[in-house]
């Protein structure tokens, strides 16, 4: 179900990326004020904004979530989530080797934006422990969304509030493409595409292999009752605790519903 | 090769360069990383998938043979 598409959305992201990298390093002119360590822009910058934007999508699906009470909605949220942390830890990184080369600190704290990520990222740092935490699933998936829906509204606010703030040490990004040359634009809209289709590659990956495990616990638990190997207290049925959503497994429960005996 | 790193554009790769490359090396790493994690997690897929199709074919068969005695041989 998840995996249609995967290989042409690989494919894709490979070249995109391919083609993001050689207008970096050969097509982008050099800025004038910090020459070459600019080009980590072209990776920082489309990082943070596909991870925030990954968190708002993370918040909106969950809200589907509470909506219809459909437990997809709940996964493709908490694997939206768990990749924008990805991302997110890939922005610190790269931002602090950025400060580091730029301003000679690994860290500025009284710069907002940066200070203001940190906040995001360790505010959805609390995201799995939240979820494991509960072990009911129900009750799991339904606070693991309130948490996504407050989270997500939070993200476009801090966002806000930080370009309010009277500090512009940051350099200005989002809303000011038009200020850079054409040849930077290209390049910076580019890698900003390639990254968007590799976070979207990697959560459709991760949807995949969460959907087939599931099928695949879904035909162990057929085979085990049809083996009669279930013990007195029906322990195979029970789930291990996990932070991660569970997921029915739709196609063998509809395939198994018109069976007599199953 | 060479003549192709004469036309680059001059890469300052002993100031900046170290920088530059930490930040791409660090994303790549992590993609990197990620794939391992997927590979592993394929594997155990193909793996238990493989004891399921172990364990329908043995079903299978015992029940062929239960079902029709007289195709055995004696």
């Amino acid at each position: 179900m998840y995996g249609k598409g995967l290989r042409a959305l690989s494919i894709s992201t490979v070249a995109v990326m391919a083609i993001a990298l050689g207008l970096v390093f050969f097509y982008a002119p050099l800025e004038a004020e910090q020459g070459f360590l600019q080009k980590i822009f072209y990776v920082h910058v489309p990082l943070a904004i596909i991870a925030l934007c990954g968190f708002v999508a993370g918040g909106i699906m969950a809200i589907q979530h509470l909506r219809t009470r459909d437990s997809r909605w709940d996964m493709r949220s908490y694997v939206a989530i768990h990749m924008s942390l990805i991302f997110a830890v890939a922005t610190l990184i790269t931002g602090s080797i950025w400060a580091k080369g730029s301003w000679g600190h690994w860290w500025v704290w009284s710069e907002p934006t940066l200070a203001s990520f940190l906040i995001v990222f360790l505010l959805y740092g609390t995201y799995q422990p939240l979820r494991f935490s509960i072990e009911d699933p129900e009750r799991q998936a339904r606070y693991a969304s309130v948490f996504a829906v407050t989270a997500g509204a939070f993200v476009p606010m801090n966002f806000i509030a930080v370009r309010l703030s009277t500090a512009y040490l940051h350099p200005r990004v989002l809303g000011s493409t038009s200020n850079l040359p054409p040849r930077m634009a290209v390049t910076f809209l580019v890698s900003l595409l390639g990254m968007a289709l590799l976070y979207t590659t990697l959560c459709k990956y991760e949807l995949t292999a969460k959907h087939t495990r599931a099928q695949l616990r879904a035909l162990r638990r057929r085979a085990e009752t049809r083996s009669g190997a279930e013990d007195a207290s029906g322990a195979y049925a029970r789930r291990p605790r996990s932070a991660a959503p569970s997921v029915a497994a739709p196609t063998i429960a509809a395939h198994t519903a018109g069976r007599p005996g199953v | 090769m060479g003549a192709l790193l004469a036309e680059l554009p001059a890469l300052p790769l002993h100031e900046a360069g170290k920088y530059v490359a930490g930040a791409y090396i660090v994303v790549f790493a992590l993609v990197l990383v990620y794939v391992a994690i997927m590979a592993v997690r394929l594997s155990r897929i193909e793996r238990e998938l493989g004891e399921l199709l172990a364990q329908e074919h043995s079903a299978a068969s015992m029940g062929h043979e239960a079902s029709d005695p007289e195709s055995t041989p004696a």
